[in-house]
């Protein structure tokens, strides 16, 4: 089944269609992760994305029902030098093909994608349309400069659940926690139950004091899609609780919603940072951390306040390769936030302490 | 944290000779790190017994020994030099054991120097096996159920408990030596026997078997803050049974899910910090059970390894280069990333192509010895490719081994379906191609990967070639096949020999129709981060895909080509003579271009030439990087510097249009070519011994018997002494005959029997000569010149004769027409010089020559076959006023000695002849022959002269008048002789008593089973002709070889060791380096010559 990509500035890509067939839309961007395409393709912060995986072979090892991170395929297509047409492992279920066409996503594989990572590093993210219809370049090209881009867009509102739900503390139960939920990844939730919380998970639009009447030794704010200036109630919501003075912990947009809510400026990157080898040093400890990352657009480090609404705010984190930040504490309330991934999930465990610094902060703050 | 100021000198060791095990890598971490420890401004004392490294080049280290890697002679470097501190890391196992050994015995505390990268704790832990067990336990970490013994008594209970097979492994030894899987219990109490003699403390580790388990290994590096990153994830295709080294391995992984790979990235970081390696770069391995994922540790080593060297080719990250900076104080965030500039070493590489390495093996120069693949490493060096699928890479891996192989071609010879299922279960050097041909006879593809324990994954890439070169078969003829399908064939990797022969056609046919249907290669770059950042560094692969990055530039450009895998007769003098020609023409002005496939040489260093293609050496690849740089302003293509693999392309590629610079095609041909060549010799009136070219098996024995028994047989057309026989009568001929049918022509030589041997070394720029060495060798005429010992300044040659030398090479490159370096071997008999042969290109002796008398050999030659004359080269300083035989005699000996690899084939005669089975060499310098030739010997390892003992001699019948001195001069010097009848009868009528043993058959106690009691320290053994003595001679030197008793087989050898122990006794042992012995000869040279 002939492909056909085409990037927003009109650069062409053809290759053989894979997963469902159809048109799809998005912004591209490219992850360099040598493994965990599962993770990725389910990890709500995918949301509208067409992502490269810059390594050829996908799909090698196939899928299984553990290593998804939501209940769906949450990328809008799937773009790849090579599609395993086998699957090996002991735990796999399904092939990646087939994973993407029962859930309607579109693939496009057999694409040079070192190509197409080299021109979105020059130019940026852009937006981009994979057909097995539509193979007129011009005509997709047009059909893509009419689609959404990312900026201004908010899509962590409806990325996660609907209603609340409740996922019990493994173990003893030591704290409460509210998570908002902007599209979660499963891992995340995971280690919060693993560390002792009791975790009530709200739709991303929860009134803040429906969360605080529920009182919660913890909040804690997800990952999600978009640009976290779109998501205004999400940063009022987070101003609210920071007024309570309650414990608060942020992951990536978690982070960029936080970082607004104490006055601080977000803005779009080049191409953003997505893979699972960024290197991040841990201000405190000088240490330098291997990390997963999946974000287009970050909090300015410049921009957090000295003397803010919320007192003032310190950069824990930066990335070595870059210096954009990735990390922030509020020194006047009991609130931090990290851009990356320390669920990992795919990625390495380096930053897996974050959810240890979470427990203490709400030990801290009994 | 900054580097360390308190330290100002380091003391680096080597790995010393190339051995199965321990090949060029070492040279390419140790480069690294000198290069990086200078920069910082630290002085750099080296010391390694390999002549032909890069890192033994006089300006790579401030001090360099060329002194044997032996705690005894690393100790006289250390009271020399007192460095501040020993970095071990660099030197394989080797540089690690010497390191350890100097520590433990109290000489680091002794002259205050301090180890670092690995401290000694660390160093037990990760070899004991037992500790490193017990400390995996401590952390939690699955190992194989195991037990350490120091008796098969003690293994056995063990192999009761746990049933076979068992893998067993000997203590502290290199490559896998004395290791083996057992199968039942005989085959078990035989290696627990050899494994306990064959480990330094003799004790050997059972192992429950992990046979079949899918094998990975992580590369990686840890800092004092402990910061630790993977740069390297490595599948192998082989299932575990297989050593790595000899395993086909691919990165990255390619079957594990990232669940398994971060278990397996926190696992070898733990491994890491409890083993206590406090900085630097470490491989761990790892063993998973396919059907339930469940991981174990299999073993750490705690420096730079072979994979490491492949770790770093794969991804562009250099691990030697930066473990040095830690070991120094640097963290990995303070260091930056040479590829990208803007980023930082503290990150772990991704990449964005596939990597594939496939050993090499010499099964060919050991014909008795097994094949099949086991624990214990047999492979003598290895190819890597890059594509962007693993087909693809495999696909041109394949075609790097320059076995023969052109690719994947679907054949397997004649083997029947039975014998088919029995060679893919059983691992061999070419079931890669079996599993090729049971794909293609249409196997399922599930029964192939149960058969092999190759990953289904990989099995069903296989099948995807497999089904679209049937497509390509289908379409019966070229003009049939499309450019989509042309570009399908090609994307996975198929070579235009392979189409070629599906469609019955040529290979210059399948390029031509590539090229008009425009399916061309790009070339794409390696560079750490699968091209999230910009990338400084042109290291390049070709794939087809749709963009190319390479960027000529407009100045005047040479491609060089390397020398491919190392194998027996083609290995790392090669790669030097290739590094060097860069470097001279990089000085020159030139861009310099390196084509290799070699992963583990200092050539293939992203910062070695300007534009690195990582290339198979054939000629559609090269061509293709020709194309690309033709861009530029290409000069032409230097063959010469890599042996056989790139002057065997001279031809096509100059038909191709490619310029060849230097020696031309034709001039090759010339000499290489017996009847042209004799012609010429004819004609300039120089002597050599009578032969001819047969055509026919009859042909060949007329031959020999008109110009008279012994006679030199050889295939024509062959490097490295092939199938090279001295032939002594007409039954010996038909049985030779036999062997070698189908080789074509047979070259027929009459055989100077006991002439004495040279080899000379010289660049001729057209009309002027430059000798840089004569070399006497030690051994007769007849014994491979790679496998003999040579001495250079020769030390029984007149000037007289020397200076005739000179005249004949100049007078033969002259009508041979060469430009650059020639290499002549003559054998000298009752003052008449014979010529031998002549290769009008880069010689194995060349870097030792250079290493000998201080003249970069190479760059001269690089820089003539470029335009420039000699003339030139001495204004401008490169070469001296004088040459090797106009100068002054040098005030000191340099000896080269041959290392080979039978300890690693058992049951091979270790006799020397004419086909060459060495697989390196190590330099012995002094200024007294005597001590220059012990510490030859000192150097290999496998040959340590004892200063007394017990001397075992068995010498044929012919050689027993000349033997008679030599033992009395043993007696005198204190050795007690042993010897079997004939010999002891001889020597007591000479007055010198020996003590009366048994032969083979005469009943026990055999000489062997003195030799296995450790009562012999030295045996002295010449063979004879005949094939009696001969059976006998074979027993006596394979168990000399297992029980690492030095065995000398040749007279002039056993007079030369004479001299060698008489060094040692007189204990003038001293060390020097090679810029002192430098500078000596230069101070001489101007003393006696004077601009």
């Amino acid at each position: 089944m002939p492909a056909l990509l085409v990037l927003e500035d009109g650069t062409t890509f053809r290759g053989e269609g894979f997963g469902a067939g159809g048109t799809t839309f998005g912004e591209v961007v490219f992850n360099t992760a040598l493994s965990g395409y599962q993770e990725v393709v389910t990890d709500p912060s995918y949301r509208r994305q067409l992502v490269t995986m810059t390594y050829p072979h996908q799909g090698n090892y196939g899928v299984n029902r553990d290593d998804a991170e939501s209940h769906t395929v949450q990328a809008s297509g799937l773009i790849v030098r090579e599609v395993s047409r086998t699957t090996s492992n002991h735990r796999s279920e399904e092939s990646l093909d087939g994973y993407l066409a029962r859930h309607g996503v579109v693939g496009i594989s057999e694409v040079d994608t070192r190509r197409l990572t080299r021109r979105i590093r020059s130019v940026g993210a852009m937006r981009a349309g994979i057909s097995t219809e539509i193979l007129d370049a011009d005509e997709l090209v047009d059909r893509v400069r009419q689609s959404p881009g990312m900026e201004g867009a908010d899509l962590a509102t409806g990325a996660g659940t609907t209603e609340p739900y409740d996922a019990p503390a493994e173990g003893d139960a030591r704290f409460r926690v509210v998570a908002y939920d902007f599209g979660m990844k499963r891992n995340i939730l995971r280690l919060l139950t693993g560390a002792g919380c009791d975790v009530r998970v709200v739709p991303a639009t929860t009134d803040p004091d429906d969360v605080l009447a529920h009182e919660p030794d913890g909040v804690f704010l997800s990952n999600g899609p978009g640009d976290p200036a779109a998501v205004k109630h999400g940063i009022a919501a987070i101003g609210r609780l920071l007024q309570e003075q309650t414990p608060l912990f942020g992951i990536c947009l978690g982070h960029q919603l936080l970082g607004r809510a104490v006055g601080a400026q977000t803005y779009k990157m080049t191409f953003g940072h997505r893979g699972a080898n960024q290197p991040v040093r841990n201000l405190a400890s000088g240490q330098v951390e291997v990390t997963s990352h999946n974000h287009g657009f970050a909090v300015a480090t410049e921009s957090l306040p000295g003397d803010g609404p919320f007192g003032a705010v310190e950069q824990t984190h930066v990335n070595l390769n870059d210096d954009v930040n990735e990390g922030l504490r509020c020194r006047d309330v009991p609130a931090f936030s990290v851009q990356y991934h320390p669920e990992a999930a795919p990625g390495p465990h380096d930053a897996r302490y974050l959810f240890a610094d979470f427990v203490s902060l709400m030990e801290g703050a009994r | 944290m900054p580097k360390r100021d308190d330290i100002e000198s380091i003391l680096i060791l080597g790995s010393g000779p190339i051995v199965i095990g321990q090949a060029c890598e070492f040279d390419y971490s140790g480069v690294q790190a000198c290069k990086a420890l200078r920069r910082e401004g630290y002085r750099v004392i080296l010391v390694n017994s390999n002549p032909a490294t890069i890192m033994t080049d006089p300006d790579v280290a401030d001090a360099t020994y060329v002194e044997p890697l032996q705690a005894a002679f690393v100790e006289k470097v250390i009271a020399a030099e007192r460095p501040d501190a020993l970095l071990p890391t660099l030197g394989g196992q080797t540089g690690l054991n010497v390191g350890l050994e100097l520590a433990e015995s109290g000489v680091l505390a002794q002259y205050g120097v301090e180890l670092i990268g690995a401290g000694v704790d660390a160093i037990r832990v990760a070899e004991d096996r037992r500790l490193f067990s017990e400390a995996m336990a401590e952390i939690g970490l699955d190992v194989a159920a195991a037990v350490r013994a120091t008796s098969v008594e003690e293994a056995q209970a063990f192999a009761q408990e746990h049933g076979f097979p068992l893998l067993v492994r000997a203590s502290f030894t290199l490559g896998g030596a004395g290791s083996g899987m057992a199968h039942d219990q005989a085959s078990f109490d035989r290696l627990v026997a050899e494994g306990i003699a064959a480990s330094p403390i003799g004790e050997v580790q059972v192992d429950e078997s992990l046979l079949g388990w899918k094998e990975y290994e992580l590369e990686v590096m840890r800092d004092h803050a402990d910061n630790c990153v993977v740069i390297c994830s490595i599948e192998n295709l082989d299932a575990m049974g297989v050593h790595t080294g000899d395993s086909i391995t691919v990165a990255p992984a390619q079957t594990l899910t990232d669940v398994e790979y971060q278990q397996m990235r926190d696992a070898a970081f733990a491994v890491m910090r409890r083993v206590g390696v406090a900085t630097g770069g470490s491989n761990v391995q790892f063993a998973v059970n396919p059907a339930t994922g469940r991981q174990v540790v299999v073993e750490m080593n705690p420096r730079v390894s072979r994979s490491s060297a492949l770790a770093s080719k794969a991804t562009g990250f250099p691990i030697a280069k930066i473990a040095a900076l830690l070991a120094v104080g640097y963290t990995l965030d303070e260091i930056p990333n040479d590829i990208t500039r803007e980023t930082l070493a503290a990150f772990e590489p991704v990449i964005d192509y596939v990597v594939t390495k496939i050993p090499r093996f010499a099964f060919e120069k050991f014909p008795t010895a097994d094949r099949e693949l086991t624990t214990r490493m047999k492979s003598v060096g290895e190819v890597m490719a890059i594509g962007r699928t693993f087909k693809e890479s495999v696909g041109k891996a394949l075609r790097s081994l320059e076995d023969g192989t052109i690719g994947f071609t679907g054949q397997a010879g004649d083997l029947d379906d039975d014998a088919l299922r029995e060679a893919l279960r059983i691992p061999h050097e070419r079931r890669l191609l079996d599993v090729d041909a049971a794909l293609t006879r249409g196997w399922d593809p599930a029964e192939v990967a149960q058969l092999t324990g190759y990953d289904p994954w990989f099995v069903d890439q296989l099948l995807q070639i497999v089904e679209i070169r049937r497509e390509v078969r289908s379409c019966e003829t070229l003009r049939n096949v499309d450019a989509t399908l042309l570009r399908r064939a090609k994307r996975v990797g198929l070579s235009d020999a392979v189409l070629a022969a599906v469609l019955h056609t040529t290979e210059a046919a399948v390029r031509q129709r590539r090229r008009e249907q425009g399916v061309v290669p790009v070339f794409k770059t390696v560079d750490t981060c699968s091209a999230e950042f910009q990338a400084h560094t042109p290291y390049h692969y070709s794939t087809y895909e749709e963009e190319t990055e390479v960027e000529v530039s407009g100045r005047p450009t040479v491609v060089i080509l390397g020398s491919g895998p190392n194998r027996i007769g083609q290995g790392i003098e090669f790669d030097y003579c290739c590094v060097h020609a860069v470097l001279a023409l990089r000085e020159a002005g030139f861009d310099t271009v390196m084509v290799n496939c070699n992963p583990e040489t200092v050539s293939t260093d992203y910062d070695t030439a300007d534009r690195l293609y990582f290339e198979p050496l054939t000629l559609e690849d090269v061509l293709a990087v020709t194309d690309v740089e033709a861009a530029g302003d290409l000069r032409g293509v230097l063959v010469q510097f890599g042996g056989q693999t790139p002057l065997k392309l001279a031809h096509a590629l100059a038909e191709a249009g490619v310029p060849i610079l230097g020696t031309p095609p034709e001039a090759i041909d010339r000499a290489e070519d017996r009847g042209r060549f004799g012609a010429i010799l004819d004609q300039l009136g120089i002597p050599q011994p009578p032969g001819a070219v047969a055509r026919s098996l009859d042909e060949a024995v007329t031959t020999a018997q008109r110009i008279g028994f012994p006679v030199l047989v050889r295939p024509s057309y062959v490097l490295g002494g092939r199938a090279m026989e001295i032939v002594y009568d007409t039954d010996h001929m038909h049985d030779w005959l036999e062997r070698n049918a189908g080789e074509g022509d047979v070259l027929v030589d009459k055989f100077l029997e006991s002439a004495v041997e040279v080899d000379v070394d010289a660049v001729f720029d057209g009309s002027e000569v430059f000798v840089g060495g004569v070399m006497e060798h030690i051994e007769e005429a007849g014994v491979h010149s790679g496998d003999s010992a040579c001495v250079l300044p020769p030390y029984t040659l007149g000037r007289g004769q020397q200076h005739r030398l000179r005249d004949y090479t100049a007078a033969i490159a002259e009508a041979l027409g060469t430009r650059g370096l020639i290499n002549i071997q003559y054998a000298i008999r009752d003052d008449v010089i014979h010529v031998l042969e002549a290769n009008p290109r880069a010689s194995r002796t060349t870097p030792f020559v250079s290493k000998a008398t201080g003249v970069p050999l190479a760059k001269v030659a690089a820089r003539v076959m470029t335009g420039a004359t000699l003339a030139q080269l001495r204004d401008e300083g490169l070469l001296p006023p004088v040459d090797g035989i106009t100068g002054p005699e040098p005030g000191h000996v340099a000896v080269k000695e041959a290392v080979l690899p039978f300890n690693r084939f058992q049951g091979v005669d270790t006799m020397l002849g004419p086909e060459m089975r060495s697989t390196g060499e190590v330099m012995g310098i002094d200024t007294d022959f005597g001590v220059a030739y012990a510490k030859s010997q000192a150097g290999t390892n496998a040959m340590v002269l004892p200063a007394k003992g017990t001397v075992f001699v068995s010498i044929a019948n012919r050689d027993k008048r000349a033997m008679i001195f030599p033992v009395k001069r043993l007696v005198e010097l204190g050795f007690e002789v042993m010897a079997t009848q004939g010999t002891a009868e001889t020597l007591r009528r000479a007055g010198v008593q020996a003590r009366l043993v048994h032969k083979v058959h005469e009943g026990t106690p055999t000489i062997v089973d003195h030799i296995a009691a450790g009562e012999v320290d030295l045996v002295l053994n010449t063979p004879s002709g005949s094939t009696g003595t001969r059976v006998d001679g074979y027993e006596i030197r394979t168990a000399a070889v297992s029980h690492g008793v030095p065995c000398i087989t040749t007279l002039s050898g056993i007079l030369a060791a004479i001299q060698g122990i008489e060094g040692l006794r007189e204990n003038k042992v001293g060390v020097r380096s090679l810029q002192d012995y430098h500078a000596e000869l230069a101070a001489l040279r101007l003393s006696t010559h004077p601009h």
